[in-house]
């Protein structure tokens, strides 16, 4: 019996059946489809992490207190962490040639007003430096002056989400803030920016870091970010922090210096052990479908008993009653399988056309390895009942016994 | 030639043994026609399964055409039966899903016999049996006679040496019934060996034999009637 017959027996008894071949072949599209919607919808997330880390710039140094492991593990801490200070800051930009820009960064929260008016607004404390550091733009007025880093100045530039809780439509410059029982002047409003790295940039104020870390009597700095002149730099300059730092820290190295690469390649540690388990997931789905298969195929055997028989009585030896189950479970998976893909590739392209920030595609993979293994689902979980027809005693298979 | 010598077949049943054939003797030359009678339970189906190869004794021996073959292993016997046997049954089993021309093609696919033969052959069959017209018709769209001819040009297009048939008419109505008797014995007059199991004493009594059995044994070897 060629391919051909046995692909045309197996579709004239699946077609016998359209109801319950409709209902395998769904249990198996969405097994596949499940596999590679998920395995995109984790690419995308991916993707997302990716493009949001690249936005910092591939020169960006990271210098936070406290020694952290940056593998994706919890944080170690070993030993007594020091205060990351504002001389620190000193030191590197004097010490690291390397480094071409650097900005101190502390963070409150804090109650700000103006007039009756009143905001819990996250309070960023830094440098002029910040604006190129971080990319941000000034909307109206101006940015934070130059003055010695010692120094605190009562000025505050604003978010455009504060301005219009605050001000309303009226014109903040020059006008007096409150920041806790501080009194500041508004100087400048920074252009819309967003969400950034976890912080909505429209919704902070941001102020001198003397005044800030005085403010929230903070005796450390919460991050120093420090550009250097080019990306193939940034080991070295990394390790050169680390120097200065030590070497003011007493010997201990109580900072982590977190570069873009090494923080993406956490995340993409994290969101590709997310995305394996999003496949595990559809896995469990598809092994369902392929026991939906052998089901399926078991039941067709046992009201195919007489069919069996009578297939012997012609004689069909015990291998083509095997080979013909096994095409038509191998068929419905197949068919199944296709079908999953068509499913998995429309829901990912309406995914990421619904969500474009996330660049949901299907990864080759987890698609090649759906199609894989739906047609040896179908192998797999078609021998069983396959099997069972070709050991059936043919007088009684005709007898339908 | 069919030879049979001291055949048994035992069934086990829990522990106790049905012994269906008992010391069965025969021999049935090429183009035999032979009826296969007695009462309910005597074991007819039992020997017809087992000349049409689709059982094996338990004990005694079998010669198909000088070849013994009541122990042959299942992949030879299936061979056997694709070559040499064409089945007639009671409950016609044609496949529901295929068509009248499908059905007789079946036994061709299993073959592995290349399309244009087996359309060649397949209406030839057809014509045998005298359904050209119904070629496309499923069985539901045929009568139990129609049904009984398509199965008889199953059984008969491979060009088997020896055509079995349990009960042919038994699901028939006596005109139809004898139309496939007819048709039966015209391929027998075409050299085929016909043996037909059956209840009824007169289509019994046109066959050139008949083989009378009692409780698996054979009660009488009745030559001609
Ligand atoms: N698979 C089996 N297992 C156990 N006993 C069986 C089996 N097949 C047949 N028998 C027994 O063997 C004996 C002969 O059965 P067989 O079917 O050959 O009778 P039969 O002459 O064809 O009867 P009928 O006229 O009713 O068709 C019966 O007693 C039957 O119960
Ligand atoms: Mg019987």
């Amino acid at each position: 019996m060629s391919l051909g017959d046995l692909m045309a027996f197996a579709w004239r008894a699946l077609r016998g059946h359209r109801l319950r071949t409709i209902l395998t072949l769904l249990g198996m599209s969405i097994g596949v489809g499940a596999v590679v919607l998920l395995t995109a919808l984790g690419e995308g997330a991916r993707g997302y992490v990716t493009n949001e880390f690249m936005a910092l710039g591939s020169n960006l140094l990271i210098v936070l207190p406290g020694k952290t492991e940056t593998t994706g593990n919890a944080p170690i801490l070993g030993g007594t962490i020091r205060p990351m200070t504002l001389e620190d800051c000193e030191a590197i930009q004097r010490r690291v040639p390397r480094v071409r820009r650097l900005a101190p960064l502390s963070v409150g929260s804090a109650r700000v007003g103006y007039g009756e008016r009143r905001r819990e607004v996250t309070v960023l404390g830094s440098t002029p430096e910040l604006l190129p550091v971080r990319h941000l733009e000034i909307a109206v007025g101006r940015f934070l002056p130059d003055v010695d880093l010692d120094r605190g100045a009562p000025v505050a530039v604003i978010g455009r989400t504060v301005q219009e809780e605050l001000f309303g439509g009226a014109n903040p410059l020059g006008q007096p803030i409150r920041i806790g029982d501080w009194r500041f002047r508004v100087v400048g409003v920074m252009a819309a920016k967003g969400q950034s790295l976890g912080l909505n940039m429209d919704d902070v104020v941001i102020v001198p870091v003397t005044s800030s870390m005085r403010l929230f009597n903070q005796p450390s700095l919460f991050r120093i970010l420090i550009e250097v002149g080019a990306h193939s730099e940034i080991d070295q300059a990394r390790r050169e922090v680390l120097g200065v730092l030590r070497e003011r820290h007493e010997g201990e190295e109580d900072v982590t210096v977190l570069t873009q690469d090494s923080v993406l390649g956490a995340f993409d540690r994290i969101l590709g052990a997310l995305t394996l388990a999003l496949a595990g997931i559809a896995a469990i789905s598809l092994s369902v479908a392929g026991i939906g298969i052998m089901n399926v195929m078991l039941v067709s055997v046992s009201e195919r008993t007489p069919e069996v028989g009578l297939l012997k009585a012609l004689g069909a030896p015990p291998r083509q009653i095997l080979k013909v189950f096994l095409v038509e479970a191998v068929m419905l998976s197949a068919a199944g399988g296709l079908l999953g893909l068509l499913i998995g590739y429309l829901g990912s392209s309406i995914l990421s056309r619904a969500f474009p920030a996330l660049p949901a595609h299907p990864p080759a993979w987890a698609v090649s390895a759906a199609v894989i293994v739906s047609l040896l689902a179908g192998g797999l979980f078609g021998v069983l009942p396959a099997r069972r027809a070709a050991r059936l005693d043919p007088v009684l298979a005709l007898a339908g016994r | 030639m069919i030879e049979l010598r001291g055949l048994t077949r035992h069934f086990r049943v829990g522990d106790q043994t049905v012994r269906a054939l008992q010391d069965v003797s025969l021999t049935i030359p090429d183009g035999d026609y032979l009826a296969l009678m007695g009462p309910s339970g005597s074991g007819k189906s039992t020997l017809l399964h087992i000349l049409g190869c689709l059982d094996r004794p338990t004990g005694g021996m079998y010669a198909l055409d000088g070849r013994e073959v009541g122990s042959l292993p299942e992949n030879e016997l299936a061979a056997v039966r694709s070559r040499k046997i064409g089945f007639v049954f009671q409950f016609f089993h044609l496949v529901p899903r295929l068509t009248a021309a499908e059905n007789v093609e079946l036994p061709m696919v299993l073959a592995g016999m290349r399309p244009a033969e087996r359309r060649a052959r397949m209406t030839k069959a057809l014509a045998a049996v005298g359904l050209t017209d119904r070629a496309a018709h499923r069985p539901d769209q045929l009568s139990g006679g129609q049904r009984q001819r398509v199965a008889i040009a199953r059984a008969t297009v491979m060009g088997p040496s020896i055509l079995l048939a349990d009960e042919p008419t038994g699901n028939l109505d006596r005109a139809s019934g004898h139309e496939i008797i007819e048709l039966l014995e015209r391929m027998n007059g075409g050299g085929l060996t016909l043996v037909v199991v059956t209840h009824d004493p007169e289509v019994g009594q046109r066959a050139r034999h008949i083989l009378k059995l009692v409780d698996g044994r054979i009660a009488s070897d009745g030559g001609s009637p």
